[in-house]
Order: C-alpha cells, then structure tokens, then sequence
C-alpha cells in the first residue's frame, strides 16, 4: 500500500484489508448470515491507520497523526487490554509501578508511542503528586 | 394586579375594565416583570468565581519561552510550575518552531488576520499552532459579533455544514428510538446522539438507534452519551459509530474530578481510532464555574486551555459552545458572544467544529433564538450538537435550544434567510412508512436476538406518536434486562445484521454492515468527516472550507435553495384563492352603464372595488361580499338614507374607490370598499387619501362592523358627527397570517382594472 489516496474507501475499496486479511468485499450479508464473519474480520488494520496519519500529517495536524499512529499500536491489543490501560491512566487508579507496568506490557506488543505517552503520564502524575 | 398574558407571551392582552396601578410601579413594569424573560436569572460579573466571558484580571499574561526548542513557559507560568495541563500542551500542542513568531504578534493584527478574507486560512492554521492559550482567548476578545460570524464561515474546517440531532426518549423505549431515528435522518440530520435515563438501558437504546438511522438512507453516524468506558465499549462493537462525551476541562482540579487526566484522555482517543471509531471531545464555558474551580479565570481563556488540550490529544473535533455550562455562560455580560468566539476558537485550531445550541439557555424564545441565529448564519461543521429531534419531555439531554416543538420555525429561519440549516421539510406521507420500518426493523431484530418483543398495536402507536406519552409501553425493567443481555452475550453490530437479513430488512442490513465495513478504511478518523447519503465522505481532506470572501466557499444550490423553500406553510395563489370558488354568485351587481352623478341630497353612494362580486368572494374575515354589502345597506336604510351602489374600474385604491363614489354622491359621503373587505368613508371634499373612517384591519371587520358603517356613513350624509366604529382589540399578528391571500386578492382586482367612469350597478341576492 504504498502510494494509496484518500478517501481509502472510495479508491481503495478492494485493496484494504481487515486484520484478518479480509477485504470488505468479503464482507457481505450473505457472509454475515452463514457465519463465516467474525468481530476481527471488521477490525480496522493498523497499516490502514498509519495511511490514515499519513493523510492527517499531510492536511496539516501532526497531532491527529500522533493519534492515528498510537491508534495503530493499539489495534491489535485486544478490548480488554485496552479498556483496562485506559483506566489505569485515570486519576488515582495506579501506583507508578503499575503505569510502568502497563508502559513495558505496550512496549512488548510494539505500541512504543503509547508506551512513551504512558511514561510521559508517570513523570507529571508524579511531579503533581498525584501517584507515589 | 389584573393584566391578562397569554400562553408564551402576548402583546397586548385584551382587558375588560381599567386598572388602578400601585405609587411608584407602573402597570408597564408589571407586565414586564411577569414576562418569560424575567424567569432567566443573571448575574454581575464576579471574576474571583470565574464568573466573567472575557478577560479576568486574573487571567495571565500572554507569553511563551522556549530554550533548546522546549516550552519552558506558558502564559507565565515556568515549566516547574506546569500543572497537568500545561504540561501536556507543552509537550504536545504548541510547536516551538512557531512559538516566536506567533507570540511575536501583536493582539489586533492577529484579530485582522483572523476575520481577513486576504490572508488563508491555512495561514492562520499554522501560526496558532504556535499560540498559548492566553494568546488565543485575548486576541477573540477583541472580535464584535459581526466579525467573529466572518471569522466563523472563513476558518470552520469543512465546506459544507451540517447537523446533529438528539434521539432520545423518556422511557427509553427502542421502538420509539428506532422510529424517531428515521425521522430525524429523513429531515437532514448526519449524525444523531442519543443517551439514556437508565444506564442498563443504553446497550438497546444504542442498537435501536443504529437501526432506525440507516433506514431512510445510508451513512448516518450514530452515538450514545454516557459514562466513557461503556461507550467505549459499545463502539467496540459496532452499536455506536461515533463518540462525543470525551469531556476535558480548563483547570487542573476540574480535570481530575471528571476522573480524567490530558493523559488518560489522548490514551481514549488513541483507543476510538484502534477500533475505527470516530471520536471528538467535548468541553464548554461555564463547566468549570460549575464544578467550583475556574481560578477566577474568564470562560474564554479556560476553553481556549480546553481546545489547546482537544488538539494535543490528536483529537480530529470537539463539541463546544456552553453545552451544560450554557446558563452559566448566559448569566454574565457578554455571555454569547463568549459562546461563539469559543466556537471560532475551536475552528482556529483546526478541530470539527460541532457547535452546541443544545441546551435551552433561555426561557424567552426571542433570546434563545437570538443565542443561535448567529452561528447558523455563519455556518458551522454541525451547526447543533444536538438539536432535539424529540419533544422537550422525552429529551433525555433535558430541554435542547430547539426542539422537534421548534422544527417548523427552524425550516422558516432557513427559508428567509436561505442559508444552510442541513434540514428539510418532509410531510407525513414521507415519514410514517420510514417510521413503520424502522419500528419493525427494530421489533424484528430485538425478536430474533430474543431481547424483547411489542405487539402490532404498539408498533402501530410509535408509527403515529409525536412522543414517548403517545405510546403504551411503562418504563420497566424489561429494557435493562435486555440491555444487559447484549453486553452479556457479546452482541455486536454483525448479530443486527443477521437478525435483519434473517427478517427480510435485506436493504437495512446491507447499511448497517457497510457502517461496519467503514471501520476497516478509517476514512471517517480525518477531521470533521461525515457520510453523505451517497456514503461519500465529506471531510476537511475531501471538502475542505475555501472561503475566502463573496462567491467563495459553500453555497447554497438552486435545488438545494428550491428544497429550503418548500415548507409547511407554504400556499400557492391557487391553495389561497381555493375558498373563493364556493362564495360565487353570493351576490350579482348587474353593470348597467356610466354611473349617475348626485341623484339626491340625502344618499350615500357605495363604491365597489374592480374584482368585487365579479372575481373576489369571500372577505379576509370569512364574511362573503354578498353579505357585507348587504349589512352596508342595510346599516344606510336604517337611518332612512338613500343608497345607490357603483362599481370603481380605474383603480382599486381604497381611497381612490371611495372618494370617487363620494364625487358621484348627492350628500358628497360615500362608504368604499374592497372585495377583500376593507371599507372606508370618505367625502368629495377631502383629498383622496383622507377619509373620514377606516376599518383597515380586514380579517376582524365582522357583519355588525359594516352595519354600523353604514349607518355612520348616513349620519354623516345627514351632517351628524358619530361616533367612530371600533374594531375589537386583537395583538395576533395579522401581517404574516393574511399578507399573502391580500396579495393572491390584490391580484384578483388589478386584473380587473379597466379605464373609464364608474359603473351604475343592479344589486341582486339570489333567492
């Protein structure tokens, strides 16, 4: 997927692929109805997600990129994994053991963006004695 | 003290006897102080609570230091002094590479800049990216309303507007969501939030929203408010396809008390896009006044920390504009120019810009239009972040700025002032079959899933129902039951799509997974995207805002303009001028040649209109020209005067009808009138324009008023002075009521206008 073109859905429909490797073409009722579709078939690819900061970097918002590309690290984190990290980050919920934890765990499965953002939390949670 | 008000408000209540006022209170006081806007309570500004729209004393001064290309100062605050919140922007909103420059500019020309059709918005864009809050928040202050609607349709990010509505109820019954979905989608909205009074609730509610809003056309994107992790959750699988209750605040204790840090916020961000899902925060002046720590700090300045926070969180919008704090921000001075210089500030950092009026901020409706009008005139991404698609009581939001109550009025305000409100008039023919499907799409789902089931009769009630109050179904617990089975049982979007596949809703289940299939693109994570109702994505990448002043930017097409025409009210000559058929033949005047000149001293002579009995029948009133001329003649024989009747074909002037009648009358008095039944004395001596008694207010002027005419007429054919005859009081607004049948009859008589002396006329009633 090297030079692809936004809306990825409208000139791309064929080429992205779902997690499981399959294409939204396959992605049919008929499909759906026999069984033969799971919950992963409509996770999003985290390639898919960096073409996607790729086009935000490009129309001018690192920031949403940042967003994308942290999204794409977590893609392939399961949803408990990733409700479980979020309310780890909320006020009063972990020690900074914990949240180093949780930082080498994201690290260990690639996500090194949020990994880092999860340190970044530590430091001033830290600094604003918010967690010891 | 015996003033009448009515309903809403009444301008000129009718009273039967004088009133005595109380020394020192005027009776004029008194009917103001009852009046609606005498409910909304304000306040003085009080700086130290935050109370205050614009520049606190205690706001900081603008500033930024960067050494080693680190920010080691904010708006005067030094890096180890940084709360949570300066932290996070310094590490990640404001680009020290630009941090100079911007700062470098003085405060008017980065106003001038802002609202110039001559600098880019993509201009602006990149130097904000090196503001402080502080910066940002002075420099808006510096806005009138006027520029900041132009700073509004020049930096907002997507061309075309659009809006969100709230689809809720109070029993949250999933029929009735279903069915109000589909109404809401058929009437224009793009995305719809619901939210639930009962938790347990929300998983149905969630499903039967996400049903009803694919069943008009595809593409709507569906939300449901409430705590963040089980929205989350429902996003995960499918129910939902876009969140909005990210909520960030300007302070730091405020911030952690919604049980969030800028951390634990951008982590949430981060996790919506892992799972496809389109995400914006949510914040708002007044939230932190109302949480009991602003810092003393002004509205703006604390949302513009808000915004400074959505952006660094890679957050692609946000939902602002007062939102829950709108009362607040209501009560001070200058309160919604804050809420719009907000929602600019907002654009400036380059986020969708989903701009609240979504909260009653009034109980006048002069002044909560009046809170809204701006911003739709300006044009926004969504122009509500919720306008209340539902009645007020089932708005489990509460009362929204406007409500489905409103719905009429919001398609006129758009008709005249033809500018993109993102909604249609549809009628009744259009809607119930959408709403019959969506509540069988829905009752069919929910019974092959074995959640719940409704019988045909209940079906048949939300079909019709203006409201939750219209349907038989009680809150119970059936709802959260099934609720909880959903979470239970791990149902996920693709389980509606065979459930609806396996009940023959072929083309509904074909929507719902293409919502799903999206996910895999992404293309809905890019700032301010939407689906059209062809599914093309509109967003700041495919549409994005190119305004740059006149002929630039969105604007509203011929078609488009021909759809915002066609509202409810709207009558063609041919609907208003329909009720004149049957009243023909009321009376015949038999033109028998040029009329006679002063046939007798003692007569007064009636002067009719060119379209009188010939093309108009029926008078404004409902009193058919046959009928008010008789009661004239009558009123004339009364006083023992002689009558003759003329017909005036020069012109269909009142005064000019009236006045030559009066050159034709033995007396000089003559009584004119037109056939929508306006009537006038008038006397040969006068000029035209004068008169000597007009009933100008045709749509009151009943049988008894033009018997009394004429008799006042005869007395004054008599030399007698009498008194004038009074129209009853009435404050209704006759103008926008009848103005248009007025010119559907003017039009009548002007085709009738010919050359020439008046006509003598043969006066005959059918037998």
């Amino acid at each position: 997927m090297a030079e692809l073109s936004y809306p990825l859905g409208e000139h791309h429909r064929s080429e992205v692929r779902a997690q499981t490797g399959r294409t939204a073409d396959e992605l049919t009722v008929e499909a759906v109805r026999a069984g033969r579709v799971s919950a992963q078939d409509a996770a999003i690819d985290p390639q898919t997600l960096l073409r996607q900061a790729d086009f935000a970097e490009r129309g001018g918002n690192p920031q949403l990129a940042e967003n994308l590309r942290r999204g794409a690290e977590l893609a392939t984190f399961a949803d408990d994994d990733v409700l479980r990290f979020y309310d780890a980050l909320r006020p009063g919920r972990s020690s900074a053991a914990e949240l180093e934890e949780i930082a080498t765990a994201l690290a260990a499965g690639g996500a090194n963006r949020c990994a880092a953002l999860v340190r970044e939390a530590r430091t001033h949670y830290l600094r604003r004695g918010l967690i010891s | 003290m015996a003033i009448a008000r009515n309903g809403r408000r009444s301008r000129g209540a009718v009273r039967s006897s004088p009133v005595e006022g109380t020394p020192g209170r005027s009776l004029r006081s008194a009917f103001l102080e009852d009046g609606a806007v005498s409910r909304d309570v304000v306040v003085p500004e009080y700086p130290e609570l935050g109370l205050i729209a614009f520049a606190s004393p205690h706001d900081p001064e603008p500033s930024i230091r960067v050494e080693d290309g680190r920010i080691v100062e904010i708006d005067g605050t030094p890096e180890a002094e940084f709360d949570l919140i300066d932290a996070f922007l310094a590490a990640h909103a404001i680009d020290p590479t630009v941090a100079e420059e911007a700062m470098g500019i003085d405060d008017l020309s980065w106003a001038r800049m802002i609202v110039s059709t001559d600098v880019p918005r993509t201009d602006v864009l990149r130097l904000v990216e090196g503001a402080t809050p502080g910066k940002l928040a002075r420099v808006l202050s510096l806005l009138s309303p006027l520029e900041l609607m132009q700073a509004m349709a020049k930096m907002r990010a997507r061309r075309t507007p659009s809006i969100q509505g709230h689809v809720t109820n109070r029993i949250d019954h999933p029929l009735l969501i279903a069915a109000d979905a589909a109404s809401a989608v058929a009437l224009g909205f793009r995305e719809l939030e619901t939210t639930v009074p009962v938790l347990r609730d929300a998983p149905l509610v969630a499903l039967a929203l996400l049903i009803g809003s694919q069943v008009p056309a595809p593409g709507a994107l569906t939300q449901c408010a409430i705590e963040e992790r089980l929205e989350l959750e429902l996003g995960m699988r499918g129910l939902t396809t876009y969140a909005e209750t990210v909520s960030v605040y300007g302070t730091e204790r405020v911030f952690l008390d919604g049980d969030d840090t800028p951390w634990s916020k951008a982590f949430l961000a981060a996790s919506y896009a892992s799972r496809g899902l389109k995400m914006r925060f949510t914040s708002g002046s007044g939230a932190e006044v109302l949480m009991g720590a602003a810092e003393g700090k002004s509205m703006l300045y604390l949302e513009a920390r808000c915004l400074a926070v959505t952006r660094a969180a890679g957050s692609q919008g946000t939902q602002n504009g007062g939102i829950d704090g709108i009362n607040v921000t209501g009560s001070v001075p200058n309160g919604m120019r804050e809420i719009l210089a907000e929602n600019v500030l907002a654009a400036l950092y380059g986020l969708e810009t989903c701009t609240g009026n979504d909260t009653q901020m009034s109980a006048s409706d002069i002044r909560r239009t009046a809170h809204t009008l701006p911003l739709l005139l300006a044009g926004s991404d969504f122009l509500f972040s919720g306008f209340g698609s539902i009645p007020t009581y089932d708005n489990a939001f509460g009362p929204s700025n406007f409500n489905a109550e409103d719905i009429d009025d919001y398609m006129m305000i758009q008709r005249d002032w033809g500018f993109e409100g993102a909604l249609r008039s549809r009628d009744d023919a259009t809607l119930l079959p959408l709403r019959r499907r969506a509540a069988e799409a829905c009752r069919a789902v929910l019974e092959e899933l074995e959640l719940l089931t409704f019988d045909d009769a209940e079906v048949e009630r939300v079909v019709h129902a203006h409201g939750s109050l219209d349907v038989a179904q009680e809150q119970t617990d059936d709802t959260a039951t099934a609720g909880d089975a959903v979470i239970e049982r791990g149902i996920t979007a693709l389980d509606v799509v065979r459930a609806l596949a396996a009940r023959g809703f072929d083309v509904e289940a074909e929507r719902v997974l293409e919502m799903t299939r999206q996910r895999l693109f992404g293309d809905h994570l890019q700032t301010s995207a939407i689906f059209d109702e062809e599914m093309r994505v509109l967003s700041a990448l495919t549409d994005p805002n190119d305004y740059t002043g006149p002929g630039t930017g969105y604007r509203v097409s011929p078609e488009r303009q021909t759809e915002i025409a066609r509202v409810r009210q709207e009558r063609t000559h041919a609907d208003l001028l329909a009720e004149q058929a049957p009243h023909a033949g009321c009376v015949t005047l038999q033109e028998t040649g040029p009329a006679a000149a002063k046939v007798r001293p003692d007569e007064v002579v009636i002067g009719v209109s060119p379209a009188f009995a010939k093309e108009v029948w029926l008078t404004l009133s409902g009193v058919t020209v046959g009928e008010a001329l008789r009661q004239l003649l009558a009123g004339i024989e009364e006083e023992g005067v002689h009558a003759r009747v003329v017909r005036v074909t020069h012109s269909l002037d009142l005064g000019m009808v009236g006045w030559t009648a009066a050159t034709l009358s033995g007396s000089g008095v003559a009584l004119g009138i037109q056939g929508k039944g306006t009537s006038l004395i008038h006397r040969a001596d006068l000029p035209v324009l004068a008169n000597l008694e007009l009933l100008s207010v045709a749509p009151l002027i009943g049988p008894e008023h033009f018997r009394a005419l004429g008799r006042n007429a005869a007395r004054h054919a008599k030399g007698g002075k009498p008194a004038p005859v009074i129209l009853p009081e009435s404050s209704a607004a006759m103008g926008p009521r009848y103005h248009a049948k007025v010119v559907a009859l003017i039009t009548r008589e002007s085709a009738c206008l010919e050359p020439g002396p008046a006509r003598a006329v043969e006066v005959s009633w059918p037998s």
